[in-house]
Parts: structure tokens; sequence; C-alpha cells
């Protein structure tokens, strides 16, 4: 059983005896006997520390691929698999200074003269975050992009009182789907808008009548296809003309090589945060960003931070617009959150800082680079294609002779995490056919032969190449 | 005095911060002020992959710091120590469960077969995080008697709205379109605020004298409207809710459903469960009971568990048991959809687990017992000096109010907080719950020992002398030993700054 507390038998018997109880099950007279466990739960009982570690090692082995099991080696296939979360490098100072127990034990800084340090690096992320977006304000961070998304699109509902939401199918697709689990209670509506090539159909959608105006539009910059879309120009005249909030998903690493959101007009910037010198972790936890224009202040959802000063006119920093948050409005807050992802905030500040403005550049042409670099490579092979036609960042679909899944299977022999599969039936819905570039069957391409790539700055030209060959093998 | 517990005679004081006057007093500049043009702290992997991006593409490159890896280092280092923790002291946050988070479990969660893993992995390949998965599941359902949970949500507001949307699934299910959940007084503020993004009219149930809920408006309150109640209990006062078995009963046969929120698990593991008290869906905060860090205030996981005939509607995929020992993803089969893009907070989950398996079934009562031990020793040890709202014993939190003292001389539950600050320690929670006036809502957890709350007692007991003492004059300069002193909050929030100003 674990030591973790600290009382001794003796001084249970003291306090009990203070309590005027006999034995510990008397402090529990409050919980009526009927509902009492009679024989405890059914889990097996306590373990030290050391063997706890020792068998969730055990269980971790399986994680790798089986080729390596029980061989010793304890690192995992090398990753060309992005789809929203990417093998990004993680410099040992980013872990080691937000792994420090201060940040990592605190609660909530309610208490603010005694949480300076978690306000301070807050405030610092919120700064950091409106100038990656390019947008003026930020909160204090959100679960994930996803979450993100979903209290961007509340905003938009909450501002404009309407019920319709436009996403392009460029947007990624468990986002999409978290969103329209999310919002299943209420009368709210979303559409999704289908891409041509890899670029949103706004045309298509601005000539079907039946639609009411939306409350947002929403786009991804790169898009899930890893695509920089073609209209990104015209997107902002659009949302004016409807009446619409402009929500632009993108992807921080490549602010330092593309527009940021601002640029674009958004009125809401979203993304995933993972990025920014968080590991993989199987998913979680992440890091949702948010930002917006000034107007939006008072709807921002969740923990925003603010400057003010003390009673003796020093700098100090506290939680402010608390009057929007669910402890306080309850019923009426148009957000429910309370805990956020603070830890992994201070991670993406201390990282960004370590990056600098440079190292952005030098990651973000690092990441285009190998992906570029990869794509020529790929589509030498006979039978090996381009999904689309808009230039690209980091990321790319190809379409294959043979099935992904067969393909991923060779390629996780040779080691590698070769991409991530996307079926047909998942295109088609994203993507509307055109003379130029059927993905129907009879293009002569199996069915499931669309395979997501991502290239990060951590790839070796060794690893690229080799992953290449295998490639190749494996369709040949 | 005379009714304080006598156990004083036992070892030395502890707990509190004494190295608060260490936490700096001056000002640390922002990051952006240690920046100089040109300076650098990344260095990055040679690849040998030839750069093939556009040469100049005219993007404006967004002003980030530009800091040495040391400047780094000592900025943030330096903002650590302006920040109060639970590795540096006690931090009796009422409804927050600050426990002791065990160093073993950072460990695990460096571990580079699951840190690494890619959520998007093929199933083949995370066998390991899947069954992993798949005995928290088993391990959580044993603890609240559920039968089935999903672990996506990422924290536990997420997990109510995952919670009610399964219960709308349910109603649905039926043919019925409820619109109304319940929701004691005492409730928190999550709880309104997810009912009404989840679809649904909030109606609020009073609280009785004894601090539960009030049996006469429960039962004015329902109708074939009603949804779902969102109870916690122990409720939030600390008392255990004595009609929970009728209330559920009620509840289910006006066709509702019961949800417990999990806030408040730490005070009945292995005493009994929702399961017990005749709960449908159940919520988990990893980061209260099961000692998960809470990281300055997230990350946190909110696992959703639901009893037998609630399964299929749960968020997924899931990963289940194979009769082959394997694991695979299933998707129940009428599910809400996903209410997380991958897998939930992975790495928060894995100390959980790691939590449940150290303390086992053994260890969890344990630690439950001793949080009401630890809570009823100081509610009697201060309720002498503070006024008690509610009843003479508690679960494992309790509340006080500081409504005397501001009566007498406008000293606030806050005030009292900030004179805390100066002894070392950190405040309960202030000013909730909302039906106990100048509330002080005070949560000890398993993990602190008598001798701390020994030292707790006198703080609060000094403080006490020193309002009466000095007419609550003392009480409005406090904080005075803190790195920054009481902040105009006002002030923060009429004129909101809350970016760093551009550099010029």
């Amino acid at each position: 059983m674990s030591t973790y507390i600290p009382h001794t038998e003796d001084e249970i018997s003291v306090m009990l005896s203070d309590l005027c109880c006999k034995s510990l099950d008397d402090l529990y007279a409050a919980v009526p006997s009927e509902i009492l466990l009679e024989e405890g739960f059914d889990l097996p009982m306590g373990i030290s520390e050391a063997d706890v570690v020792k068998r969730i090692r055990e269980l971790a082995a399986a994680n790798s691929y089986g080729g390596y099991a029980g061989t010793g080696i304890d690192h995992s296939l090398v990753c060309f698999a992005g789809g929203g979360a990417y093998d990004h490098y993680v410099p040992p100072v980013v872990s080691s200074l937000a792994s420090r127990s201060e940040f990592v034990t605190s609660y909530t800084p309610y208490q603010s003269e005694v949480s300076q340090g978690v306000l301070q690096a807050l405030f610092e992320y919120q700064t950091m975050v409106s100038r990656l977006s390019g947008l003026p304000i930020a909160n204090a961070s959100l679960y994930d992009g996803a979450s993100s998304l979903y209290e961007a699109v509340n905003m938009a509902i909450s501002y404009t009182g309407r019920h319709d939401v436009w996403i392009s199918c460029g947007v990624n697709p468990r986002w999409r789907s978290v969103l329209e689990t999310l919002v299943s209670g209420r009368d709210i509506r979303v559409h999704p808008i289908k891409l041509r090539g890899a670029s949103t159909d706004w045309d298509a959608v601005l000539s079907s009548p039946d639609l009411s105006p939306p409350a947002a539009i929403v786009v991804a910059y790169p898009n899930y296809f890893g695509a920089l879309e073609n209209d990104m120009e015209r997107v902002k005249g659009l949302a004016v003309n409807l009446g619409a909030l402009l929500i632009v998903a993108f992807d921080p690493i490549s602010i330092g090589m593309l527009p940021t959101p601002g640029h674009y007009g958004a009125d809401i910037a979203v993304a995933e945060g993972q990025s920014l010198g968080i590991g993989l972790s199987f998913g979680g936890p992440y890091l949702g960003l948010l930002s917006c224009r000034e107007e939006y202040m008072r709807i921002i959802p969740g923990r925003v931070i603010g400057e003010s000063v003390d009673g003796n006119a020093k700098r100090a920093y506290t939680m402010t617009l608390r009057t929007r948050e669910q402890d306080i409005r309850r019923e009426r807050a148009t957000s429910n959150v309370c805990t956020n992802q603070t830890l992994m905030a201070i991670t993406a500040t201390i990282y960004l800082s370590w990056l600098g403005p440079a190292g952005l550049k030098e990651v973000s042409r690092r990441c285009y680079s190998g992906a570029h670099y990869l794509q020529g490579l790929l589509c030498a092979i006979d039978g090996v294609e381009p999904l689309y036609d808009e230039p690209f960042f980091n990321e790319l679909v190809l379409r294959l002779p043979i099935s992904s899944e067969a393909l991923l299977t060779r390629l996780a022999d040779d080691g590698f995490i070769g991409g991530i599969a996307l079926d047909d039936e998942y295109v088609q819905e994203c993507i509307s056919s055109s003379q130029d570039m059927s993905i129907t069957s009879d293009s002569g391409h199996p069915t499931g032969a669309n395979l997501l790539i991502a290239v990060t700055e951590k790839r070796t030209i060794q690893e690229i190449e080799s992953y290449a060959s295998s490639f190749e093998k494996a369709i040949r | 005095m005379t009714d304080r517990p006598s156990a004083s005679v036992y070892g030395t004081y502890g707990g509190s911060a004494a190295s608060t006057p260490l936490m700096g007093g001056s000002e640390e500049p922002l990051i952006f002020s240690l920046s100089s043009p040109g300076r650098r702290a990344f260095q990055l992997p040679s690849t040998g992959v030839p750069d093939l991006a556009p040469d100049d593409n005219n993007v404006e490159l967004p002003a980030l710091p530009e800091v040495s890896e040391r400047d780094l280092v000592g900025h943030y280092t330096r903002l650590t120590h302006r920040q109060y923790s639970v590795d540096l002291g006690f931090y009796p946050l009422g409804s927050c469960t600050m426990k002791y988070n065990p160093k073993a479990f950072d460990e695990v969660a460096e571990m580079p077969l699951l840190k690494d893993v890619h959520p998007l992995i093929s199933a083949q390949f995370s066998q390991g995080w899947m069954e992993i998965m798949w005995t928290l599941d088993r391990a959580l359902c044993a603890i609240t008697g559920m039968s089935a949970f999903t672990l996506q949500p990422p924290a536990g507001a997420a997990g109510e709205l995952t919670g009610l949307l399964v219960a709308g699934a349910y109603h649905r299910s039926l043919g019925e379109h409820r619109t109304v959940v319940l929701v004691p007084e005492s409730a928190h503020g999550t709880n309104p605020a997810s009912a009404t993004l989840a679809g649904y009219r909030t109606v609020t149930v009073a609280t009785d004298s004894d601090g539960c809920v009030d049996m006469a408006s429960l039962e004015s309150s329902l109708s074939e409207d009603v949804a779902a109640i969102m109870l916690t209990n122990p409720n939030t006062i600390g008392i255990f809710e004595k009609d929970v078995v009728e209330i559920c009963r009620l509840l289910h046969e006006a066709g509702a459903l019961a949800y417990y929120d999990g806030a408040n698990l730490n005070a009945i593991m292995g005493i009994t469960t929702p399961g017990k008290m005749g709960f449908d869906i159940v919520h988990l905060n990893t980061h209260k009971t099961f000692a998960t860090p809470h990281g300055g205030g997230g990350p946190g996981a909110g696992p959703v568990g639901v009893r037998a005939g609630l399964e299929q509607y749960l968020p997924g995929p899931r990963p289940v048991l194979n009769e082959d020992g394997t694991c695979q993803w299933k998707m129940p089969d009428h599910s809400i959809g996903r209410v997380h893009s991958y897998n939930g907070n992975a790495m928060v989950l894995i100390r959980a687990f790691a939590y449940i398996l150290s303390n086992g079934s053994d260890g969890l009562k344990k630690v439950s017992q001793t949080a009401l031990l630890n809570a009823n020793w100081l509610l009697k040890a201060l309720s002498g000096t503070y006024e008690v709202p509610y009843g003479s014993s508690c679960m494992h939190e309790f509340v006080l109010s500081a409504s005397t003292f501001k009566r007498r001389y406008g000293v606030k539950a806050q005030d009292i907080a900030k004179m805390l600050l100066d002894r070392g320690f950190h405040p309960p929670t202030v000013s909730f719950p909302l039906v106990v006036d100048e509330a002080l809502m005070i949560e000890p957890t398993e993990t602190e020992s008598l001798q701390t709350l020994q030292a707790f007692t006198s703080a609060m007991v000094e403080i006490a002398s020193e309002i009466e003492a000095t007419k609550g004059a003392s009480a409005k300069a406090a904080p005075e030993r803190t790195p920054v002193g009481r902040i105009d909050e006002a002030q923060a929030a009429r004129h909101p700054i809350v970016t760093a100003v551009p550099r010029t």
C-alpha cells in the first residue's frame, strides 16, 4: 500500500479520541447503512510505487511495434503521421522548466498575491498567442484545438444570435466531430462546406438558396490535407457580406512562413498548440489556442489574465473579467470552462521563448523543406500522385496504387509510422469530384488508397530517404 | 478555546511556507523585456535536408522574445519563486482536493513508450495504451459502481457536458424531449453552465436548514420535463446528502436520471459508491481524487461513467478487451460521438492509473477515511473560533462563515484569506458555496499531517484574535509578506490589459 498518508497509528487514535470517535467508521455516521459497501470494492490491494512503475513499464512495452517488443529497444517508430498531432523536437530546457513543481502542483490562481508565477507566465502566453495569430487578445488556454473551435463557435453564436455555422471540410475531421457532438443538445446547425481540389468551394455554398446566414464561417489554413487554400484573400469579404464571424484554424508553427489569421481578417483564431513543445502523449493533454478581436473581449471563454497594480502601484497580474465565468454567471455563462490547460500553456510559452522569431522561421522552413523533399521522392514512384494541386506546408495527401492500410503495415515492418490512412468515403465527403481530379473507382486507384503524410524538423534526410525507399519497395 | 482538541502535544508544527519572504518581493520583468535582437536560445538537430522553402515570402515574423537559454532559465525559475504550490505547503482549497502528488508517477509520465506515442497509430502498435485505458475503465467502475466509462473528457466540466448529452440521448431513445436540469443551490457553477450548453433550462433546488437538498423544494420541481438532477455528494458544504437514496428514487420515478458530480469523491472511496446511492451517470476529476497534479489550473481529466443500460450512448471510440486478450477500439452503438479529438488527456490518466494501482482497494479506503479524519479534526479545532453554519461534523471538507466578523468589523472571508497568506498558508476557497455568507470552504485532504493541521489552526486562531484586537484594521492591510500586495481587481476588469504592449 502507498505511504502518502503521514499519520501514525498513535496520531490516528489521538485524533479519533479528540473527536469522541471509537473508530474511523464512526466518521461515516452520516452515510445511510443500506448503501455502505459491505466488502469494499473489487480492486486488487495496493502495491509499492516501484512495483507500479515496473507494471506500467511492462504494459507500455506493448506500445512499440511487435518487432521491438522484448528486444529492449526503448523507442517508438519513426513518425511520419500528423493529422493534427506532430512529432516536433522538444528541447530539454522546456521540459526541465515546465516540470518545476511550483508550476506543476499549484491550482488555478485564485489567490493572485501568491500566484504571480503562473499568472505572469500566462500573461506572456496570451501575448505570444496574440502575436502568433495577429489578433489583439487571447485567453489563457483551452483543452485543445477542438475545444477552441467549439468555444469560438459558441462566441459567434452568442454574438450574432444566429444558429447556423458553415465549416470548411478542410477543418480537422475530429475537431468537426467534437463540435457536432458538443452542440448537439442545442438548436445549432453545422453545415460542412466541401472542397474543390483542396480549397473550400465557397461558390457552391453561396449558390444554395436554402441556407440561413451563419453565425460563423470556419476555415483552416493550412487545412487538414496540408493544403494552403487558394481563396484565403477572399474569405473575409465573404464573412462580412454574410454578417458572420470569420474563424480561422491555423498551425502556430506555420507562422514562421505563412501569413497570420489576423492578416486574413479573422475575427477569431483557433489552433492546436501541441506543436509548441508538447509531446505526442497519445493525444493529450494538448493545448487549445484562442485569440480574437478586441470587440469580443467580454464573451471570450475561459480564464483571462489581466495586468493591474497592487496597493503600492506595483505591477501585478490577476484573473480578470471574472463575471463572464461559470462560477459567477452560472446558467447564464456562455462557457463552462473551469480547469483549462495552464501547464501546457506555460510549456508553450517557454518553448516559444526558446525558439524566438528566428527559430520559428527555421522550424517552419525545415518542416516545409522535409515535406517537399519527401514529396519529390514519392511522386517519382510509378502510380503515386498528389491528391491536389494546391501548395502545401508540411503535410500532404498522396493517391496510391495499393491500399494505404497495406502500405502502412509494410512501412511499420521497416520501423515507420507511415502516415494516416484516409478512407475514400471520407475523402468523397470532403472533396467534390471534378473532371480533372477524380477519386472514383474508375481512376485506376484501389479503394482506400489515400495517405496523409507529415514531416517535421526532426526528420533527417536518412529517415526521409529510407522511408521513401520502403515506400517504393512496398508498392512494387 | 476550551473545546479545542488536545493533540497538540505531538510533534512540532509544520506545513506552512516559511519561505514566503523568499518568494521574491521585486518585480520580474516580462520575458519580452529581456529580449535583445538577434539573441537566440534555439538549436535544432541537424538533418541534412536541403532548404527548399521559398527565399523571401515577405512574412513578418511575430515579436517573440529573443533571449539566451540562460536568461530563459533564470526568468522562469524566478517566476516559480513567486508561486505557491502543494509541494511548498498546505493548500486547503475546498472542493479542489489539493493533495500531495506522488513523485514516482512523474517517472511514469516520462516513459517514452507512453509519451511519444502518436494518437492515431493503429491499434496494433498501441496495445499497451489500450490495455491501460481498459484496466483504468474497469477500476473506475469498481470505485464508482458504474458499468462503463469514457476517458475522453479532458476536464470535469467537459465531463458534465458529456454526461448530460448522454442523458439527452437516453431520453430521445424513449421518444422523450425533456428540457429541465435540477441543480441544488450549493452546486458548482459548472453544473448550471454545462446544463445550458447541453440545451437544458436550469431549475435551482433550495437547501434545507441541514445544508442538504430541500425535499419539498425538490418534489415541487419534479415534472415530466425534468431530464436529470446534478448532485455533488458529499455536497459542497461537506455534508452527506442524507436523502440521497430517496432523491434518486424520486428522479427515477419521474423518468429522470441522477447525475453524480464527482468533485467530492475523495470522501467516500471504499465506503459507498455513486452506484449504491442510485446515480446513473458520474463524472470524476482525476486531478482531485487521484492525485494528478493540477498544473496551475490544468490539465485535468474528467472520465464519465454510466450504469448498465446507458453504455451504448457513451462517446467513442472506447478501448475494449477482446476474448483473446487484445484490445480494440469500439464505437458504442448509439454513441453521442466524439468529445475529444483523440483519446482524452492520456498522460493525465496514466498518473491516475498509477495512483489507483499504488493505493489499491485498501489504500483508497484509507485515503477517504483519513480525509474525513483530518477534516473533522480541523472543523472541531476551528469551531470555537469561527462560525459553523451547518452541522457539527462533516465529511472531507467543511464550510466556516466570516459573517460575524463582517458584521462587527467589516472583515470579509477574502480578508481572512489574505491574512493567511501572510502566515505562509494558501487560503481555503472563499465566497463559495453561495448558500453561506462569507464562506471559507476548507478541505485539508488526507496527505497533510496532524502537525500541519495544528499549525493552520494556530494561524486561524491568531487571525481571529488579531481581527478583534485591531477591530479589523489589520485585515485590510493584508497581505504584506507576499511578492505583491492586494491587487486592484476592479481596475483590471474595467480597463482590461490582457497582452503586453508591443515593443516600439
